[in-house]
């Protein structure tokens, strides 16, 4: 197996889906970050079969709104020291703001490029949302 | 103690229960009263902000302003105003809400008077967004409800025509809903029945009734109310089906014979051709009362509104 040396000071976004790895990276503007990042695809593991992992050196802030969105399976380790100092577990958002487009053509969100579109969750089971301005539903799906 | 000074209108579940009995109890005060309230604005501006052509709406709010010896200013087209040139709603809004006291904002996109309202500091009326809400539509049709039934509760009220798209009905039925015993008796097409998620909103969170028909005549002896509403041609997939139900969904002399004797016809208006002609007659029918008492619950509203509402 490939070895990834363990990082002094980071995060250590694990248990992503295999094959969801690097949307995370995409969707999160992991090329635009200005510290080392791993992107490890496919890594066996006991509990899921196989399982892509992030690693990122230098760097804590991560946004756990976009990351709950695509995978609410991810765990997130915060490293100080070489050690995991907080475990995040991810959930979907209830409250989001500015992440995806509202689903509804008349929406002024859709047009009115000063407005950020923002969302309640209204089903956790099919992942929808209602969207602040118009209140139509629109079924969220990042990829 | 209701206290709407400053406040914005954007949906009818912005105002409580008790505000929209406040509001159409003085609706009705000022009807009765109108010389009393001639000098209730006097040096108030309302600003009309109508990014798409709606004459009876604007009309009627200026004349509920004018009534109340205020001014009026404002746009009736989109193409004539800064829109045109791509400014957005909180830009234009910042600058007018300088110019006038209240607003009034009709605009095609869903949910472009809350985004206004974000922004102003003065109160925003939603004057009607694409297919989502007109609250002052609601308010009238309650004030028009409380002068010819004399109560909000416990109604059995039919709608009938386009329960699908028509967002008068789909405001209207929400807020009676919250009002308590109310029945609902829904008369449309299969192709323009109530929306499903509306249906299941009415009877899961307020315990409606909900009984739903495909002709007139079934629900007609049953109700105090009748709303009808326009069927367009273009709701429908072919000419044929429209030919084939467009006579089940107009209301004819003949029709009101199954009527009670005590109920009341509303329309929203414009009536196209869904109420025939010979029903003007009859003293059921009220649509043309109902856009008369919308001006004074618009005065109240904006009354309540500018702070000017016990004076
Ligand atoms: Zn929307």
């Amino acid at each position: 197996m490939i070895e990834v040396a363990s990082i002094r000071r980071g995060l250590v976004v694990d248990h992503i889906t295999a094959g969801k790895g690097l949307l995370i990276f995409n969707k999160l503007n992991m090329a635009s970050l200005n510290c080392p990042v791993v992107l490890l695809m496919n890594v066996p593991s006991q509990r899921m079969g196989r399982k892509d992992i992030i690693k990122v050196e230098n760097f804590t802030e991560i946004d756990t709104a976009m990351l709950g969105l695509i995978d609410t399976k991810v765990t997130v380790n915060i490293i100080e020291n070489e050690h995991v100092v907080e475990k995040i577990k991810l959930a979907i958002p209830h409250e989001v703001k500015g992440l995806f487009p509202c689903g509804n053509p008349r929406c002024v969100t859709n047009i009115d490029a000063y407005v950020t579109p923002t969302f309640h969750l209204h089903d956790e089971a099919n992942c929808s949302y209602t969207c602040e301005y118009c209140e139509e539903i629109t079924k969220v799906e990042i990829r | 103690m209701v206290n709407l000074v400053g406040r914005h209108l954007i949906s009818p579940n912005d105002l409580s229960l008790e505000e929209i009995s406040t509001i159409v109890a003085l609706g009705q005060n000022m009807k009765r009263n109108r010389a009393d309230y001639a000098e209730l604005c006097r040096g108030k501006i309302l600003a009309t902000l109508f990014y798409e052509p709606s004459t009876r709406t604007k009309l009627s709010f200026e004349s509920a302003m004018l009534r109340m010896g205020g001014s009026i200013l404002g746009f009736s087209d989109a193409s004539s105003s800064s829109a045109a040139k791509g400014e957005s709603i909180a830009d234009t809004i910042r600058v007018l809400a300088s110019y006038a006291d209240v607003a009034v904002m009709r605009h095609p996109r869903e949910g472009a008077p809350k985004v206004a309202s974000e922004y102003s500091t003065i109160p925003i009326i939603n004057g009607g967004d694409g297919g989502h809400q007109h609250p002052t539509q609601t308010l009238t049709d309650l004030i028009t409800i409380d002068t010819y039934i004399g109560r909000m509760e416990n109604l059995e009220v039919a709608f009938c025509g386009d329960l699908k798209y028509g967002r008068t009905v789909h405001s209207l039925i929400e807020t009676l809903a919250r009002f308590p015993g109310s029945r609902f008796h829904l008369v449309s097409p299969e192709e323009l029945v109530l929306p499903r998620r509306l249906k299941e909103h009415l009877t899961k969170i307020y315990g409606c009734e909900l009984i739903e028909y495909r002709r007139m005549e079934e629900a007609l002896p049953h109700v105090d109310i009748l709303y009808m509403t326009r069927i367009q041609k273009e709701r429908f997939f072919n000419e044929a089906d429209y030919l084939r139900l467009k006579n089940s969904f107009i209301l004819d002399a003949d029709k009101m014979k199954l009527a009670k004797q005590k109920m009341i016809v509303m329309h929203p208006l414009p009536r196209v051709n869904e109420i025939a002609y010979e029903v003007d007659d009859d003293p059921r029918a009220v649509y043309f009362q109902q856009a008369e008492l919308g001006v004074y619950v618009r005065m109240a509203l904006m009354a309540h509104q500018l702070g000017v509402a016990n004076q």
